[in-house]
């Protein structure tokens, strides 16, 4: 199928829209666009980071998620206590694939659920005691742990626990970082939210252990990697690159990273930012208190790739310049040959993304490598300082989507046609039976990395292999015959 | 006779749980087999009826055992006074915790474990001063009090306080078979306090069932942890807690209230000379300025 114009997109939006109550109708027009690259500010033609409407099956996190869930929670060597009831902690629990490097249980605690499983007495007694206790318990049966975060459920913040306190008489008690963190799940909108929260808590907490300190040992190379959660190890098929062209990684922020290593970050030179929407706001931070400086980079196909690592470079010496072409040269054998065996087999294929905080605009650039077209996007908790930035990544007349409801997604993939869909694990099992191919964006469907290099040649193999998967020509049950074949039967 | 479920409301401090104690025992006297269950974190709205200092609460002693389930109705059931059954909520010490989930809790605990099963008359539910949120409207929700009683005096605060419960019960009244079953006043001496009271009433729909004259046997009483119909039978005072029990037994006066407007409440209090004709040019001068002026 053919893309359609602008007008028919808008005609789309409209027809789409058609059917939800007058109210919701208004409120959901704001939140739907068709993409026209001349507009330089987002807000001129979408709304985005509000509250979802009861009833629209929105497919948003919390604010525990935010914080728990993607920045706190990959700190390895700390153990993240997920403060409340049972489930927030049990039915996330590992769920990410934050891979990292140590055993589990000693050192490193990633996989592990730590709560403090509230019950009716906690909720009406309060629950510092308990807290306090579990700090206890926590040092004694884990000692390796090098500091630990409570991550607040809802209910600490109706009953008003007081867990900063605990915090700070557990932390001189144990003399190790304790981080409270106010994450309640009622908060904000979404996930985004949690993030920011979790963000302002390090800044509080943990980044300034060491202002006074001067015996880590720097160089002019030192940059910190900001917002890569190495799912499914993405984080380590980027560093490679970073440090083959010359840089020193101090810190990974915060997929298989420390709580030293986010302690030693002010130290850098320059602080590498991928996912702009969960950390830039400890970046500012950085800027602001200790004049680091922050760049967004892509490391999605040899494009960006490519673009990002001269970037970089560009903020350091010639040496580092250098690097970044012998790295881009070294590697285009590899991804030229990535290219040339799937091109053929994907070119043309359009694809309908609805990812979480980078991804509906950062993959972009690694399907138009493989010629694939993005031909529609949205984000579930974006601002539209994010939507300033896809309006230039896809192209015009494209269809935007900010915290699209389930009805509205199907409807348009319905009308878009799409060959390929990129999305959750929510709207995984809707579209393939609907018999449409779908890629999990968010994990990665088990797979990875797909950042760097490495991560290209196996983002292309897995697009390939569910895209041209023998199973979708076998839709249709053998039984059922073709639309003629009923007409033949009754005129037998 | 079927089980008729009341709860009392009123101001804090104006003498809900002695007035409750008092009556019930009243309600003993007549014969009536009668529970009181104490919704409020201080756990002391039985001490008269048992001579105890504090009753051990469902949700303190639920979280010495683990949790709610581990608990039978006799380990937090008393009883006490002419076999009048006796429990407490309970709940966290002020700043901590979640007072209204507490009871919450205990009254489901209650209702689970057949508490209310057995051939009883009434049971009182004596709530913590002001309705701050859904938990202490819990006795009120449905299938659960059917009569409210509000105790009052002829204080502007306890009619500010009394008329906000009126608002409260309309809420649940409209959902439920909740009703306003009239208002006590618990005399604190004031001027024409009855008459004040009983036009308060009027204008909520509902009537001054009873007004308990202020009476120093009932502080004697107290001290000794008893009820005055216990301490002294023939007390003048006795008298009245019986009256007012029996006009409990026979009412039949159960309305859905008619709160009324701030405005309304304060021309009340004006008349009775409780407050003066409000004065517009003063809000918000200091002592300093209105010397000047």
């Amino acid at each position: 199928m053919t893309n359609l114009t602008r007008e028919e997109t808008e005609a789309l939006i409209a027809e789409v829209l058609e059917i939800y109550p007058e109210k919701a109708k208004k409120d959901r027009a704001k939140h739907l666009t068709v993409n026209d690259q001349s507009v330089e500010q987002s807000k001129k033609c979408i709304t985005s980071n509000r509250k979802s409407l009861p009833g629209v099956m929105t497919v948003r996190g919390c604010a525990y998620a935010g914080s728990k869930g993607v920045v706190w929670g990959p700190i390895k060597d700390m153990i993240h206590i997920s403060h409340g009831p049972v489930g927030c902690g049990q039915y996330s629990r590992a769920g990410r694939r934050n891979y990292y490097v140590g055993t589990t249980g000693i050192n490193t605690f990633g996989t592990m659920n730590f709560t403090s499983d509230f019950q009716e007495k906690d909720i009406v007694f309060g629950g510092d005691k308990k807290l306090s206790k579990i700090m206890t318990e926590i040092e004694s049966l884990f000692p390796l742990a090098k500091g630990i975060s409570v991550q607040s459920e809802c209910p600490i913040g109706l009953i008003g626990d007081d867990i900063e306190a605990v915090s700070k008489k557990a932390s001189k008690e144990l003399n190790k970082p304790v981080v409270p963190v106010r994450c309640e799940g009622f908060r904000g909108v979404s996930q985004s939210l949690g993030h920011h929260i979790a963000n302002d808590a390090i800044r509080d907490w943990v980044l300034d252990k060491r202002d006074g300190d001067n015996s880590f040992v720097t160089t002019p190379y030192d940059v910190s990697i900001i917002g890569d959660y190495n799912i499914g190890g993405d984080a380590w098929s980027s560093r490679t690159l970073l440090e083959e062209m010359g840089l020193r990684v101090v810190s990974q922020w915060s997929g298989d990273g420390t709580l030293a290593e986010m302690e030693l970050t002010p130290k850098v030179k320059l602080n590498l930012l991928h996912c702009y929407r969960s950390m830039n706001y400890i970046s500012r931070h950085m800027e602001e208190k200790y004049g680091i400086p922050w760049v967004e980079y892509n490391f999605f196909g040899p494009t960006k790739i490519a673009e990002s690592l001269r970037k970089i470079a560009g903020y350091f010496d010639d040496t580092i310049k250098a690097g970044a072409e012998r790295v881009i040269e070294r590697y285009k054998a590899q991804y030229d040959a990535v290219i040339a065996k799937y091109r053929p087999r994907l070119e043309g294929k359009r694809v309908m993304l609805y990812v979480g905080g980078l991804r509906p605009r950062h993959v972009i650039g690694a399907y138009e490598d493989l010629g694939m077209e993005v031909v529609g996007t949205g984000y579930e908790f974006a601002h539209n300082d994010d939507y300033d930035r896809t309006i230039k990544d896809m192209g015009n007349a494209t269809l935007i989507y900010d915290d699209v409801t389930g009805y509205e997604f199907e409807e348009f993939v319905k009308k878009i046609k799409p060959d390929l869909i990129g999305s959750g694990i929510k709207e995984k099992y809707i579209f393939q039976k609907m018999g449409i191919p779908f890629r999990q964006m968010h994990s990665w469907d088990y797979s990875g990395p797909y950042h760097g290099y490495d991560g290209f040649a196996i983002f292309a193999r897995d697009m390939d292999m569910t895209l041209n998967n023998p199973c979708w020509g076998k839709m249709k049950a053998p039984w059922i015959k073709d639309e003629a074949a009923p007409a033949v039967a009754a005129a037998a | 006779m079927a089980l008729r479920q009341c709860a009392i409301y009123g101001k804090g401090g104006i003498g809900k749980s002695t007035t409750t104690q008092n009556l019930v025992a009243g309600l003993a006297e007549a014969g009536k087999k009668v529970m009181i269950v104490g919704c409020d974190p201080k756990a002391d709205s039985t001490r008269l009826i048992l001579h105890a200092k504090a009753q051990n609460s469902i949700m303190q002693m639920a979280a010495e055992a683990g949790s709610v389930e581990d608990l039978e109705l006799e380990d937090v059931l008393k009883v006490g006074y002419r076999d009048i059954k006796c429990v407490e909520s309970g709940g966290p010490e002020p700043g901590v915790g979640c007072a209204g989930r507490g009871v919450i809790t205990a009254i489901n605990f209650l209702e689970e474990e057949g508490a209310y099963e057995e051939d009883l008359d009434f049971v009182f539910y004596d709530v913590l001063g002001d309705v701050v949120c859904g938990g202490f409207a819990m006795p009120i929700r449905e299938n659960k009090a059917q009569e409210i009683y509000i105790v009052c005096s002829g204080e502007m605060m306890a009619m500010y306080a009394a008329n906000n419960i009126a608002k409260g019960i309309v809420k649940y009244a409209n959902s439920g078979g909740v009703r306003l079953a009239g208002l006590i006043c618990n005399s604190r001496n004031t001027a024409r306090e009855d008459e004040l009271i009983m036009e308060l009433a009027r204008q909520l729909g509902t009537q001054m069932i009873h007004f308990v004259p202020r009476d120093n046997v009932v502080q004697r009483a107290e001290i000794r942890r008893m009820t005055v119909i216990e301490y002294e039978p023939a007390a003048k005072q006795a008298q009245e807690y019986r009256d007012l029990a029996n006009k409990i037994i026979n009412n039949k006066n159960f309305v859905i209230p008619t709160p009324i407007t701030m405005d309304a409440l304060e021309d009340l209090l004006m008349q009775f000379g409780l407050m003066d004709e409000e004065d517009e040019s003063i809000v918000g001068k200091t002592a300093a300025e209105e010397a000047k002026a």
